[in-house]
């Protein structure tokens, strides 16, 4: 680990303008994701901003019936939030479905969304990879590639995105809420937030340097029997191999967003009009330009599967 | 005291304290965090400096170029070792590959260099400043690219390279039913919890390191040899010991560079090997290729059985045994087995709990339910059919004990095997498809010397030294009762010592010896104390009653303490093994029965019940016998779930080197477990009448778990692990 200075911010704005004064900054939340690197030195932060004094760590009500999550409420008391439960169970189901019940209490909810990805290359310092230096090339790829991505990958990096609860927000449509270092704000639907890997697999979202998130908004609650699947070889803390986020109406029709296939939460809306024709046929559009290798080609057949499953018996 | 003639009546046979399920005593200390693990020793030696390793960076080659220059210079960094600096070094007896590498780099990750700090913060900082260039050499990283390569070793355990009794080629090919399948296991890491871990000090010429090692007197030797000192000026302290599995068997690099780096520090240093370096620095159980091949009647006699398995090591590493339990398991009059190795550049594969028994009965446990499947005999009455009371090579040659039959016979009973339907993808529940499997466990039990030293002090104290090690099974209990026992002293008037070179040498803990070994060693040496105690008393031994606190000859009665009236009386004593191991075969038993659900969509596997019935000789404590089995059976669990150390064959590493990647069974994954011991007591094993256990619980387990998963869905793996992506192209559609 580098040596760093360290300060607590006093506001969202003062974090982003200190984060956008202070060169190699980096914003600290409950650093369950951060400090592991920064030990491995594969995050090198010469200054960290202490975001946890901010205030951000309340759910409320918005105006048109959805809710307001401040950006450092904790994954554990968002999951048992009594109105997430009732509202929007997908939210809570993959909270629940990931990491363990220590970690929870710590990480965040922009702490989740920013996580990192578990390519195990890009923990191997030793050895190449484009997301941690780029340019020197992608390890994974012609390597152990059994969790990677099998849609919207590119040559520079096969990684997976490997959060649950963002999948979980994809297919909720929740927005992004920010603070910049100028002080102005804005908000980036969910589905902006996270890019493609493409030629800068290091630059992974659309925020600016300095940018501060300060809350995600779900909008007002869509109803429906709302389920999150989560396949792994083991039973309990495991990242998903794949995993399906779906809202089905009593009509049977719905939304699906997938996990563990992508370098973001995967999600395609011409697939969720296919959902009254089941499983076969959103699969085949949420992953019909999907180039899988050997090691990861069972991800198409699973997702598939696992859907059927979800479509089946939501509740299972 | 010599073992030469079968155990007759003595007093362990009283079972006062020996046979009770005694709780842990040192329990409390590890349950309050106060039993001192070698990393946290703060308070045995001031000044203590923090050292951090450093890997290579390629799988084989040399170091073409070291820049130590930004390390040495970064705040609080005291020192710094590499090859080039450390002085000559020997290597132990017990490794291949050089604990300290450079130039030469004989695999991943081996250590290169030590940053010794003033703090653990600025050794880490200052690793990271170390540039090395490096130049890659011809490798060789993949098993399956090098078979052709690979030769005839020479083990120096576990049997010769070939065996080959009556004509196996022409009772296979004649047989009426046939098996020839290949199976694979993969390399696995220890992943225990505690690392390899030292702090070394060096007073004057003499070094003391305190350390977490399964083996003491090995080490001292090993860690002399390497430093080119004398064995009287290395002393080996670690009374505790946060799992080993055989990884901390030998003197690893953590040990070699806290003695390194403090020599050149001037100052006490502390190592602790980080996690994801663990996985490639140290050892690992090597990964095989296994083909059996048997042939059977068509009542299921067995007429010829094969096994051949290709492993891969460093020069001068061993080969993974795998055929060994094949050569006693089951009857057969043709039968042939073959180990070969070829030479690899990976890390050095080495012993892991039951090492060679556990990757061997993966793979023949699977054959011999594809064989039961083959013939349409259940599985349970064809391994019945082909038992045997002797040693199949050598038919005059008996078991003492072997109740495989009888363990097979208790286990079906209590799991409900009648249950079972013998044909696979039949049972279901909701959306979990239902399979049992079975296989025997089978593991021999090995004699050694043990030594030890008992005392006895004016309290009527009974203090025991030996540098038997605790790796958390128990050890310090079972020698508690060992010596209560004998003395006929409560527990609470016993206290034991362990781990410390400058007790009397044991058999260490390994190769599941230690438990009847190490007590045995304690009964030879509390033999002789009886024997001082009576002589002081001027009673005759023979006669004496040692019970109660008192030593009893007719209607007298001496209180044990008043021996020690002019002073402890001490004793000590080994206990040594005469031929009944060769005369004998002995060996310890058992049958795992598994249950598993395997999710009908996703085909996402979940061990739903398992049961293990053992006969593994005298049980000294119940309680501490039944963890280390069903510990050993979550770790079988492990095996044919998802233990995986993925070879990358392009770097020549196993790319899955922290606890993220090498997934071990969590709580989520372990369901009902029961397992019960059968009576027995083995009277050519030792004056304990005991036997190992500790890897008899995990040989078969992963064979089972794989069995009830083709009862499941009538899918074979023969890869392991038995992941869910093996099972998906052939799954019955989801209805
Ligand atoms: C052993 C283990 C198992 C895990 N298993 C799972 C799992 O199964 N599923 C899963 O989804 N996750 C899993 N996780 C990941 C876990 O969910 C994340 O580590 C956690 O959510 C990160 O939150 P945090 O608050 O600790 O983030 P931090 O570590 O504090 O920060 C993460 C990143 O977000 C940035 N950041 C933090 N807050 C803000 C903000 N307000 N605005 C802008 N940037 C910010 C930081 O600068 C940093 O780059 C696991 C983690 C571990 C260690
Ligand atoms: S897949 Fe991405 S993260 Fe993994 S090695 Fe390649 S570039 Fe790095």
């Amino acid at each position: 680990m580098r040596s760093f200075s360290y300060e607590r911010a006093a506001s969202p704005g003062a974090a982003a303008a200190a984060a956008a004064s202070t060169a190699n900054a980096k914003f600290i939340a409950g650093g369950t994701n951060l400090l592991d690197l920064m030990k491995l030195e594969i995050e090198t932060p010469a200054h960290l901003i202490d975001v946890n004094d901010l205030a951000l760590d309340r759910i409320e009500e918005t105006a048109d019936g959805g809710l307001r999550i401040g950006a450092l409420v904790r994954n554990t008391e968002l999951a048992a939030d009594a109105r997430v439960r009732r509202d929007y169970g997908v939210l809570s189901r993959a909270l629940l479905a990931g990491a363990s019940g220590q970690l929870r209490n710590k990480a965040t909810t922009a702490g989740n969304l920013l996580q990192r990805t578990r390519c195990p290359y890009f923990y191997d310092t030793n050895l190449p990879c484009n997301k941690r230096k780029p340019g020197s090339g992608c390890a994974a790829i012609g390597g152990f590639g059994r969790q990677h991505a099998v849609v919207g990958a590119s040559e520079a990096c096969i990684a997976t995105h490997p959060s649950d609860m963002a999948v979980a927000m994809r297919v909720l449509d929740a927005v992004v809420e920010t603070v910049r270092p100028d002080g102005t704000t804005r908000s980036i639907p969910i589905a902006e937030l996270h890019r493609l890997p493409g030629d800068s697999p290091e630059i992974e979202t659309v925020l600016q340097p300095g940018e501060l998130i300060t809350a995600v908004v779900l909008p007002r609650p869509v109803g429906g029997t709302q389920a999150y699947r989560k396949v792994r070889d083991r039973a309990s803390y495991a990242f998903a191999l794949v995993s399906v986020a779906a809202i089905v109406q009593p009509d049977g029709t719905g939304r699906v967003a997938l996990g563990g296939v992508a370098h973001k939460p995967w999600r395609v809306e011409a697939a969720d009009a296919e959902l009254p024709r089941g499983a076969k046929a959103v699969t085949a559009r949420l992953l019909g330009d999907a180039k899988p290798t050997k090691d990861n080609a069972y991800k198409l057949p699973l997702a598939e599967r696992t859907l059927a499953a979800v479509l089946r018996d939501p509740r299972a | 005291m010599r073992f030469e003639h079968p155990a007759t009546f003595n007093p362990i046979d009283q079972l006062k304290v020996i046979g009770h399920p005694t709780s842990r005593i040192e329990g409390p200390l590890k349950t309050t965090g106060t039993a001192p693990y070698a990393y946290e020793r703060h308070d045995v030696v001031a000044n203590q400096a923090y050292g951090c390793v450093v890997g290579s960076a390629i799988g084989k080659g040399r170091i073409a170029a070291i820049d130590l220059e930004a390390a040495k210079a970064a705040p609080g960094v005291l020192a710094i070792v590499t090859a080039e600096n450390a002085g000559k070094l020997g290597k132990g007896e017990r490794n291949a590959a050089p604990l300290l590498g450079g130039p030469e780099i004989a695999h991943y990750h081996q250590a290169v260099a030590i940053a010794v700090a003033s703090t653990f913060e600025q050794a880490r900082a200052a690793v990271q400043l170390i540039r090395i260039d490096y130049a890659k050499g011809d490798s060789k990283f993949d098993l399956a690219a090098v078979l052709d390569t690979a030769g005839t070793p020479n083990p120096s355990f576990g049997g010769p390279a070939d065996t080959d009794i009556g004509d196996f080629a022409t009772a296979f090919a004649v047989a009426p039913v046939q098996l020839d399948a290949t199976y694979t296991t993969p390399d696995q890491g220890h992943a225990m919890m505690e690392p390899h871990a030292s702090i070394a000090a060096w007073d004057g010429d003499k070094l003391t390191v305190w350390t977490s090692n399964q083996m003491i007197a090995w080490g001292v030797e090993d860690l002399a040899k390497t430093l080119g000192i004398p064995k009287e000026n290395v002393r080996l302290i670690s009374p505790y010991i946060g799992g080993g599995f055989g990884g901390k068997l030998f003197l690893r690099a953590d040990v070699l560079l806290a003695a390194l780096g403090a020599r050149a520090a001037g100052r006490p240093v502390k190592v602790a090997l980080q996690r994801p370096l663990m996985f490639n620095n140290t050892t690992h159980r090597p990964a095989t290729i296994q083909r059996i091949r048997i042939g059977a009647e068509r009542d299921g006699k067995i007429t010829a059985i094969g096994h051949e398995s290709w492993s891969g090591n460093v020069i001068g590493g061993e080969p993974e045994m795998a055929v060994s339990q094949t050569r006693l398991l089951y009857a057969g009059a043709n039968r042939m087995t073959a180990t070969r190795l070829a030479a690899l550049d990976l890390p050095e594969g080495n012993a892991m709990r039951a090492p060679g028994e556990a990757s061997g009965m993966m793979a023949l446990e699977i054959a011999v339910d594809e064989l039961a499947d083959k013939l349409g005999i259940d599985p349970v009455a064809l391994r019945i059919t082909n038992d045997t009371q002797v040693d199949p090579e050598h038919p005059e040659r008996h078991f003492s004990q072997r109740q495989l039959v009888q363990c097979l016979n208790e286990g079906a009973a209590r799991f409900g095997w009648n249950k079972r339907n013998p044909k696979p993808g039949q049972v279901r529940d909701g959306r979990w498809l239902i399979g049992m499997g079975v296989a025997a466990a089978f593991r021999n039990n090995l004699v050694t010397k043990s030594a030890a030293r008992v005392r006895l002090d004016q309290q009527g104290r009974v203090t025991v030294e030996t540098d038997m090690t605790d790796i958390g099974t128990g050890s310090y209990t079972i020698i508690a009762q060992t010596a209560a026992e004998m003395m006929g002293v409560p527990l609470e008037k016993v206290v034991v010592r362990l781990g410390d070179s400058d007790f009397p040498v044991s058999c260490g803990s390994g190769g599941q010896w230690g438990g009847n070994n190490s007590t045995a060693g304690v009964y030879a040496a509390c033999v002789k104390l009886r024997e001082a105690i009576a002589q002081k008393l001027g009673i005759n031994s023979e006669e004496a009653v040692f019970a109660d606190g008192v030593v009893r000859t007719g209607n007298r009665n001496v209180p044990l303490a008043q021996a020690a009236g002019g002073g402890d009386l001490v004793a000590e004593d080994a206990i040594e093994y005469g031929d009944l191991a060769k005369t004998y075969q002995q060996s310890t038993f058992g049958a795992h029965f598994v249950e598993v659900g395997v999710d009908a969509d996703t085909a996402e596997i979940r061990v739903r019940r398992m049961l293990a019935v053992c006969a593994a000789g005298r049980i000294l404590n119940p309680k501490a016998a039944r963890s280390q089995v069903i510990g050993a059976m979550t770790m079988g669990v492990g095996a044919a779930l998802m233990e995986d150390l993925v070879v990358d064959k392009r770097h020549g590493l196993f790319i899955t080197h922290d606890l993220a990647a090498y997934e071990v069974p969590v709580h989520a994954d372990i369901p009902h477990q029961d397992m019960v011991f059968l009576d027995e007591t083995d009277p050519m094993s030792s004056p304990m009448k005991a036997k190992g256990v500790a890897e008899l619980g995990i040989c078969g387990v992963a064979a089972a778990v794989a069995n009830a998963v083709y009862n499941a869905t009538g899918v074979r793996v023969r890869e392991y692990p038995i992941t869910l992506d093996k099972l998906l192209a052939q799954m019955p559609e989801p209805v």
